[in-house]
């Protein structure tokens, strides 16, 4: 993490840190066929992605045309929308992923301001 | 009836309307929704919006085979279903049966973060896939202002809300969508300005701490409609409400008359009792026997074998039927023949339009062919004289339409004029009788008249009457000369009569002894005058026989005597 390191941090607050760094990422984003707009979003999520979750993500791509039902079963009103299923807390993000400082804030890879 | 089978009704111009089923809505609507349009119902927090939402649906699934999708915002499925169970609707059996969707839109604020553009997508799609796994006919948007509050970026939701009507309308879809009435405007968010083919506003108001929920249809375009407000109902068997406009002046008039269940009453109203679907009032002051006369004419009603409906606004119904025994009217025998029914509520349980509604559900659900409604004075305690006088009619009105008999009593207070009904209704009374106490000598008597009948050669006498323990019977009419007496006067009046007719007939008798006594006297003289004249005659013929004798004697003796001087004969 971005958190600048204070000497005296306890053991146990270092422990809890490397175990967020190896958290591992399970992400969906769900699309609506081949727009612009999705197109944008997917490059976006996966340049985000790479940059900051190299290796230790998992994002999972689903176009509700085609699975319609699965729209309801996520409670999908937006699209294009990105659900953080891992690590908890469950977390949405609709848009085209452009707004890269809040997607970062809120995957916890960024502290609030 | 065709519409029963589809659904559908056209107007006047080609606009197609979905009916909703709901009791009086589609009477106002002048046969439903806009079909294929959305339809906006506004209204605040417990105004009934999702529960006419819900029961559009239902309704349309069960009546018109038009499943529906009801998209929830706030309450989830269960939650719904639960809802609305009280009102018999099963939502779980409907789903199964494939007519009803329920898709519960769960949008959590704080999980959500707008990260650049986006449309609604997403809702659109879960819809088209609701309404073609089912065939859907109806969709109903419950609350879609949630996503006001879900959804940060204004722009975005209101450019997707104008394309989402847009859609449905393209879907041809019938849709209903609710929303929050706001501060000043129609809706919190302004929906108003996207759906504008059919606006329902509803109302919860409460005045003099009576609450009465009111409906009216804000605008409907290409169709006429009810421009009331209109009460409704939320009961037991969902929403029904009453249009007030009905009032017309066209009902039918029935030539067949119905007994009062008093015989001689009937006798005083011209013989047979008064006409089927006409309207009676009993008035009078306390303790005067309105009810009785009530409890009789429901007693002939169910004699008949008719139903008969008794609106008891004062009493239980185990206080009437108690009291009926008392004057020898067993009402609990037809209350368990399911030819009389009792509705008893508390005046001040519900407002003036709420009773209406109730009354209206009641009637038909059951067709009396009467209705009584005892008494209708204490209506005046939720709602002004005109507001009660303005809700009798409507509902006189709507009991003659169907030819229903009715019979109401109202109270009249002891002091100023008996004529005065509390509510000023008699004017829409067909049939007015009056009923008085009449205090003489020390004690009340009953009395009635009718003060008015329409179109009956009814009795103009004020008639004694009294209640007995076999029920109301009309006290013989006084003929005697003179004013008309009742109770004991009436009673010492007709002895007194008869002490003088006694008199006067002994005074004939005396008369007649006299005259024939006369006559006796008057024949034993004339006997008495012969006797003598005879007598007389007796004698004077004697006198008269002497006389000639003497005459001859006298004659003879002269004859001697002119021998005797020789008198010579004058040649």
């Amino acid at each position: 993490m971005a958190t600048a390191q204070p000497k005296k941090l306890t053991k146990k607050l270092e422990k809890s840190v490397r175990e967020m760094k190896l958290r591992k990422f399970v992400l969906k984003l769900y699309i609506t066929g081949a727009t612009p707009r999705s197109t944008r979003a997917i490059l976006n999520i996966r340049e985000i992605c790479e940059e900051h979750l190299q290796g230790r993500y998992k994002l999972e791509i689903i176009d509700i045309f085609q699975k319609p039902v699965l729209a309801r079963g996520e409670q999908i009103i937006a699209a294009p929308t990105l659900i953080k299923k891992l690590p908890l807390p469950l977390r949405r993000f609709i848009g085209d992923m452009s707004d890269r400082e809040k997607i970062l804030i809120g995957l916890d890879l960024r502290p609030k301001k | 009836m065709a519409r029963k089978k589809t659904g559908m009704v056209l107007s006047g111009h080609g606009l197609k309307k979905a009916a909703t089923g709901i009791q009086g809505l589609d009477e106002i609507t002048g046969g439903g929704l806009p079909r294929e349009r959305p339809t906006l119902i506004c209204g605040s927090a417990g105004s009934g919006k999702t529960l006419l939402a819900m029961e559009f649906l239902v309704r349309g699934a069960r009546q018109y085979n038009e499943p529906g999708v009801f998209v929830a915002f706030e309450e989830n499925a269960e939650e719904l279903s639960k809802n609305v169970a009280s009102l018999g609707f099963d939502l779980n059996d409907l789903a199964r049966k494939k007519k009803l969707i329920i898709d519960y839109v769960y949008i959590e604020r704080s999980e959500i973060e707008e990260t650049g553009e986006y449309d609604l997508e997403g809702l659109f799609i879960r819809l088209d896939h609701a309404i073609r796994s089912i065939g859907a006919k109806r969709v109903v948007l419950d609350t879609i202002e949630a996503l006001f509050s879900g959804l940060p970026n204004q722009n975005i939701l209101r450019a997707e809300l104008r394309r989402l009507f847009r859609w449905l309308k393209d879907k041809g879809v019938t849709a209903m969508i609710t929303a929050e009435s706001g501060n000043g405007t129609l809706t919190r968010h302004g929906l108003e300005e996207y759906v504008a083919d059919c606006v329902i506003i509803l109302d919860h108001r409460i005045t003099d701490q009576i609450s009465t929920r009111r409906m009216r249809i804000l605008k409907y375009r290409g169709s006429v409609h009810g421009t009331n407000e209109y009460p409704f109902l939320i009961d037991e068997s969902g929403i029904s409400v009453m249009p007030i406009t009905s009032v017309s002046l066209d009902h039918p008039a029935s030539t067949e008359m119905i007994a009062t269940g008093i015989p001689r009453l009937d006798a005083m109203l011209g013989g047979k009792g008064f006409y089927r679907g006409s309207s009676m009032l009993i008035s009078g002051t306390a303790g005067t026997g309105k009810t009785s006369i009530a409890m009789h004419l429901a007693d002939a009603t169910c004699r008949r074998g008719e139903k008969c409906l008794y609106l008891a606004s004062e009493e239980s119904k185990n206080q009437v039927i108690r009291n009926g025994r008392s004057i020898g009217i067993d009402l609990e025998k037809w209350t368990k023949k399911g030819l009389l029914r009792f509705h008893s509520s508390r005046p001040t349980f519900y407002g003036l339009e709420m009773h209406l509604v109730s009354i209206h559900k009641i009637v038909n659900e059951m067709s009396p062919a009467v209705v009584v409604f005892d008494p209708i004075s204490n209506l005046t305690a939720v709602g002004s004289g005109a507001e009660v006088q303005n809700m009798l009619m409507r509902l006189l009105d709507f009991l003659k339409f169907r030819c229903i008999t009715s019979l109401c009593t109202s109270l009249t207070s002891g002091s100023g004029p008996i004529e005065l009904t509390e509510v000023g209704i008699s004017s829409i009374m067909d049939t007015w009788i009056l009923l008085r106490d009449n205090e003489y000598g020390g004690e009340r008597t009953r009395v009635m008249y009718i003060l008015k009948s329409r179109g009956m050669a009814h009795s103009n006498q004020v008639r004694e009457f009294v209640i007995t323990s076999k029920g109301i019977d009309l006290v013989d009419v006084y003929v005697g000369a003179g004013t008309v007496y009742t109770g004991a006067a009436r009673v010492v009046q007709e002895l007194k009569e008869n002490a003088e007719a006694v008199a006067r007939s002994q005074d004939t008798g005396r008369l007649q002894k006299e005259l024939d006594r006369n006559r006796l006297i008057m024949d034993a003289k004339i006997t008495e005058l012969r006797a003598e004249f005879e007598s007389r005659e007796e004698e004077l013929k004697n006198a008269i026989r002497q006389q000639e004798a003497k005459e001859k004697v006298l004659a003879a003796d002269r004859g001697i005597i002119a021998k005797t001087r020789k008198a010579d004969v004058r040649k």
